[in-house]
């Protein structure tokens, strides 16, 4: 496969909307170990002034990986999953997830380098509410491995 | 919030913990963030692909250090952007007949980076080791604080 020169620069629309429920946010706090309680009880979310659940950190990247996972499945990309490493990662939060939100994120392909055989592609989820209130935005760079590396 | 931007001073740390991943960790984190991967879960195919053995999902290792930095602020929704570069893989041995023994422990200190009282936020550097070597580069999680 064949990494398409001209990716650099596309983009995907929103797709499915991402429901953000008190038990996918608890189940993924369990999973990275979090133990703040405004993860956990409304209670204690309420106490910081959220009006539900707070998701962690690194929750975006549930939503995120589903707007790249357009790319990676898309044939005119030419990616090759199975040779995808993560490389880097970042989440910039315009506000924080909460339980109840409705969510959908928009992807750009930023930019696209060549890598020895294979390419590094940084690609760009702007996740905002189905209103349009900006939400997240997060950034991840996939190291798309070479035939020889 | 039981930190205020007045009483910080960059390069004091702001704790240090260790982090014990086993196999069930990785299974459960696939589950709960939909990265299914097998070279996270499934030694034969992690080795096939050039792999030491089964590696931990560099998200499972971003999203477990930054506890360190929620659980200092007081509020998880004080982080306001968090990032990292992966460099070098965790490798999760399969201690599945040892019940209570880790596959890997990960090492995470955290110092005040830097400090930026016009925007009253703080830079938290993160230092994350996995048998002596850095696993994840310039991890860096940006505070808003009173």
């Amino acid at each position: 496969m064949t990494i398409d020169p001209d990716l650099q620069g596309r983009s995907y629309p929103a797709g499915e909307t991402y429901s953000v429920g008190r038990e996918a946010i608890r189940d993924f706090a369990r999973a990275v170990k979090a133990t703040h309680p405004a993860h956990y009880e409304v209670d204690a979310a309420a106490a910081l002034g959220h009006r539900d659940l707070v998701a962690p950190p690194t929750f975006a990247i549930i939503i995120a990986q589903r707007a790249d996972a357009q790319l990676i499945a898309d044939p005119s990309a030419g990616i090759d999953f199975t040779r995808v490493v993560h490389a880097d990662q970042r989440f910039i939060h315009h506000r924080p997830i909460i339980a109840g939100d409705q969510l959908v994120a928009e992807l750009h392909v930023d930019q696209v380098r060549a890598m020895g055989g294979g390419a590094m592609i940084t690609t760009r989820a702007e996740i905002s509410t189905v209103d349009g209130e900006p939400t997240a935005t997060t950034t991840s760079s996939l190291l798309v491995r070479g035939e020889d590396q | 919030m039981a930190v205020s931007i007045s009483t910080l001073e960059v390069g004091r740390q702001i704790g240090s913990t260790t982090i014990d991943i086993t196999r069930q960790d990785l299974v459960r984190y696939a589950g709960a963030s939909g990265d299914l991967n097998p070279i996270h879960w499934n030694q034969a195919f992690a080795e096939g692909v050039g792999l030491p053995g089964v590696i931990a999902h560099g998200m499972f290792t971003m999203g477990a250090v930054v506890q360190l930095v929620t659980a200092w602020v007081g509020d998880p929704a004080a982080v306001i952007d968090y990032q990292t570069r992966f460099t070098k893989p965790v490798v999760v041995e399969d201690t599945t007949a040892q019940p209570g023994e880790p596959g890997a422990v990960v090492e995470v200190t955290g110092i005040v980076g830097a400090i930026d009282t016009e925007r009253s936020t703080a830079r938290i550097d993160l230092t994350v080791t996995f048998a002596g070597q850095k696993v994840l580069v310039k991890a860096q999680a940006v505070v808003k604080l009173p």
